[in-house]
């Protein structure tokens, strides 16, 4: 009798513990490769992939839910070191490209030893047919990065293993852009015999070989015997013998996939909430991982409509946001944490702090800067502004930084209306330009300026349907162009820093709010994947391994 | 009865045009096409966007797409997934059966929950068997099935480490798994759905307890398990039967949250995936036939009537 009261209290203080939040977090962030640790060979790794692929072409697709589960098949040209992903390092490539003195051939050799997994060699003619279909992808073939190489006129294949490409003018980024994770070697025979067969088929050089996938539910890859990788040691990779990527679209459910360790790891990140909720349940068997991220939503007022065209009033925009104590307080709650400009914070392209703190709205005093804007707004003649604040229906992070935003914008008397629509209206609205002043936002894979200010660039010309501020400036188009063509690392440095201090503080086009912040929960018998400053890099799975338990 | 079966399913099929036709024209009333939807967030230029459109025929006018998916459907083509690029069949094969399981799984539970607690409530009235019996159906009607599902998930996980599977195994590959995976989301919505036909069978075996023909009954000294049973319960089940089938339809693609909950890969969030991404082959395949699934069991409800009531006749 006592045992049957009992139970349900039980049950319900269970249920009310489960739910606290008050609790503080009981793993710490860790290094992924525990130094000295001998890898182990076997085991299969199951992870998370909150989205399901939409076809299966890395050149067509702009997802990571396609990279989480299909670049394991695939080999690229170049790639991300996954010990140190600031670096790049050759992956089918024999060494690293040999440029020409006047920075117009690239020149790479290929290695001999890479098949397909159908037992076909790869060749140079190969690597062309692949670029050849990212670059100058023909009539009905879709690429949406081709812009991202305007520079290349040719690719060659100037015997078995060497490619060359040539440029029309010296570029900056164009060899870090041949590790783009998106870039997977393609056969030329499949191509030749049908140019969308990798829409629906998996054929690659890469670490697993396809094994196949239920839709909507899972994707399986096994151990290819024949991956030409090897570690430092000498030995085959992968180590892995097997994956499985688990499609869980619901936040809660992937939650539990980890705490009942149906699956280990989700590679895109978790919030800080769901982080301590893991931290809590798994005290032993969890490890952490975080890293600046570099994605970032972006205020975008448009400049077409009134009094939007009018400087004073985006300076006025940017000036009441309190970036340095919003970073503080929603880093606690969501997924953004860094104050920074146009280019990633602590990335190699960062301004300095104290370089910030002169743009608008990036100074600490926010006072100061809530003094300033209201000052601006009475001078344009709309010291009670009024607009409605176009956003995604996504909450993390776009509704708490919305609020933020709106919140800030009321100090300085802007009423701000939220309008909120999901993911398609709102697109529609943006492209269209059929709103006043809309959240936008922009995930690269690379800390690389060409990426970062592609929507930059006039809106009737090279930023047509990136640049939703909607303004022309050939002023700015000019600055972008010269920092892609500055190939001495210091000069182009300042050369952004310039754009930077133009377009966010002199024209105050559009601005970020705060950059995003990566966070990995996972089991800790996950070993060898290192956390990088993006969610697209580094997910071909060769030097990751299982930790015995 | 022959003639009327015929004219029945004659009629469907104007019914199924009509929802096609509505279908149809409040998808491409809202706002968004997959094609932004697909290069969102990332720099891609508006030549590429236009590019996709018109490979996919979205640059087409209005008439002319639904022309070409009439026609396709006349030859029983219901398209490709404009997401996936795959076959919509193919869609729906590989969700169908979870969410056929499901629905059977969860109906069976109600069903059993809600007809001998609605029966006894009944015969109980207003005694605390009644009472309690009131509570617990309230309770289900109070709390969302995805809530229920979320703290069953909580509780199994807390107390035992457990969490159903999250990848679904088909029921003949492994049965044990099968229902590892499914009886929690069964039990939650079955709840919620028992707890409507618990109420419905509750008024209604009230109502021919006080019948004369059940006044005769015990009159004649029949025993009361009898009379409640043989004479009260099969003229009080038309409603229920009503209730109960109309629900089962709806479980055939309206578990959207409990699927998401449990991670179940069934046609709810098959669906509402498609509305978000508006692809529109798959969304309106999928609206063709729940519509079709509604239609049928409406038919068969009406069929099963006359069992149940021999004095209905249908001409």
């Amino acid at each position: 009798m006592l045992r049957s009261r009992i139970a349900p209290i039980l049950v319900l203080a269970l249920i009310l513990a489960a739910c606290s939040q008050a609790a503080k977090p009981t793993a710490t962030p860790t290094a992924s490769v525990a130094g000295g640790e001998k890898p182990i060979s076997g085991g299969t790794l199951t992870f998370i992939v909150n989205a399901e692929p939409p076809s299966f072409d890395g050149h067509r697709e702009t997802t990571f839910a396609l990279l989480h589960p299909i670049a394991p098949h695939y080999s690229l040209l170049y790639k991300f070191d996954p010990n140190d992903l600031t670096k790049v390092i050759p992956d089918v490539a024999a060494e690293m490209p040999a440029v020409s003195a006047d920075k117009t051939t690239v020149t790479v050799k290929l290695r001999q030893d890479v098949k397909f997994h159908d037992g076909t060699g790869m060749t140079s003619e190969d690597v062309k047919a692949t670029y050849d279909k990212i670059i100058f992808p023909p009539t009905g073939v879709l690429s949406p990065r081709a812009g991202a190489y305007a520079v290349v006129s040719a690719v060659n294949a100037t015997d078995k293993y060497t490619v060359e490409f040539k440029l029309k003018y010296p570029s900056a980024s164009f060899l870090t852009n041949l590790a783009s994770p998106w870039n997977f070697i393609y056969s030329a025979a499949k191509l030749k015999a049908d140019i969308h067969f990798y829409e629906k088929n998996i054929m690659g050089t890469g670490p697993f070989v396809y094994d196949g996938n239920t839709k909507g539910q899972d994707w399986r890859g096994k151990k290819n015997p024949d991956y030409f990788g090897k570690d430092k040691d000498g030995n085959k990779l992968p180590y892995l013998d097997a994956y499985k990527a688990l499609i869980i679209t619901d936040a809660n459910a992937e939650v539990t996939a980890i705490r009942s360790k149906q699956a280990m790891i989700e590679f895109r990140g978790f919030t800080p909430s769901q982080r301590d909720d893991l931290s809590r349940s798994l005290p032993n068997d969890l490890a952490i991982q975080e890293a600046p991220w570099i994605c970032v939503n972006y205020v975008v007022p448009n400049s077409t409509k009134k009094p939007f065209d009018d400087p004073r009033v985006r300076r006025a925009l940017t000036l009441a946001v309190d970036r340095w104590g919003g970073g503080e307080a929603l880093s606690k709650t969501t997924i953004v944490k860094d104050v920074g400009g146009l280019m990633r914070p602590k990335g190699p392209f960062a301004m300095s702090d104290a370089d910030l703190a002169k743009i608008a709205g990036f100074g600490k005093d926010a006072a100061a800067n809530k003094a300033a804007a209201k000052k601006l707004l009475t001078d344009a003649g709309v010291p009670n502004l009024s607009f409605k604040f176009l956003n995604r229906n996504i909450q993390t992070p776009y509704e708490p930084v919305a609020v933020y935003l709106i919140d800030q914008w009321k100090q300085v008397g802007i009423t701000a209306t939220h309008d909120v629509k999901e993911t398609s209206a709102y697109q529609a609205d943006l492209r269209a330009g059929t709103f006043e002043v809309a959240l936008d936002f922009n995930c690269d894979f690379l800390d690389e300026p060409d990426l970062q200010l592609a929507k930059f660039w006039s809106a009737s010309k090279a930023g047509k349907g990136l640049n939703f501020a909607f303004y022309d400036d050939t002023k700015l188009d000019g600055m972008i162009d010269a920092q892609s063509r500055e190939t001495d690392p210091a000069k182009r440095l300042a050369l952004v820093g310039d754009i930077e201090r133009y377009a966010m503080d002199e024209m105050a086009y559009q601005y970020p709010v705060l950059w995003w912040y990566r966070i990995i929960p996972y089991l800790s018998v996950v070993r060898g994947w290192k956390i990088g400053s993006n969610h697209y890099t580094n997910q071909d799975l060769t030097t990751v391994w299982l930790a015995k338990k | 009865m022959r003639r009327y079966i015929v004219g029945r399913l004659l009629l469907m099929i104007p019914t199924l045009i009509g929802v096609a036709i509505l279908t149809f024209v409040i998808m491409r009333a809202v706002p968004g096409d997959i094609v932004a939807l697909r290069y969102a967030g990332s720099s891609v230029p508006q030549e590429v966007i236009d590019q996709e459109r018109h490979i996919l025929g979205l640059d087409k006018p209005m008439w002319a797409q639904f022309v070409d998916w009439m026609t396709s459907i006349s030859h029983l083509d219901l398209g490709q997934s404009l997401w996936t690029g795959h076959s919509v069949i193919e869609e729906l094969q590989v969700r169908m059966p979870l969410s056929i399981e499901l629905a059977v799984l969860a109906t069976l539970f109600a069903v059993a929950l809600a007809i001998p607690l609605g029966v006894v409530a009944a015969v109980k009235q207003d005694s605390w068997v009644d009472y309690a019996i009131r509570v617990f159906s309230i309770g289900g009607l109070a709390m969302p099935s995805f809530w229920i599902g979320i703290m069953m998930v909580l509780i199994t996980l807390t107390l035992w480490g457990w969490a159903p599977p999250v990848v679904f195994t088909p029921l003949f590959d492994d049965p044990v798994a099968n229902l590892a995976g499914l009886i929690l989301p069964a039990v939650a919505v079955g709840y919620r759905y028992s707890a409507v036909s618990m109420r419905m069978t509750r008024s209604t075996v009230l109502e021919v307890l006080r019948e004369d023909y059940v006044r005769t009954a015990r009159a004649k000294g029949l025993r009361e398990t009898i009379v409640v049973v043989r004479h009260a319960l099969r003229n009080a089940l038309l409603p229920v039967v009503t209730v109960v089938s109309l629900e089962f339809a709806f479980l055939i693609g309206g578990l959207v949250v409990t699927e998401q909950v449990f991670n179940l890969n069934g046609i709810g969030k098959l669906l509402v995936d498609a509305v978000a991404h508006r692809d529109y082959p798959l969304i309106q395949a999928l609206v063709l036939l729940l519509a079709s699934v509604f239609v049928l069991v409406n038919f068969v409800v009406d069929l099963v009537y006359v069992v149940l009531d021999p004095r209905i006749r249908y001409s």
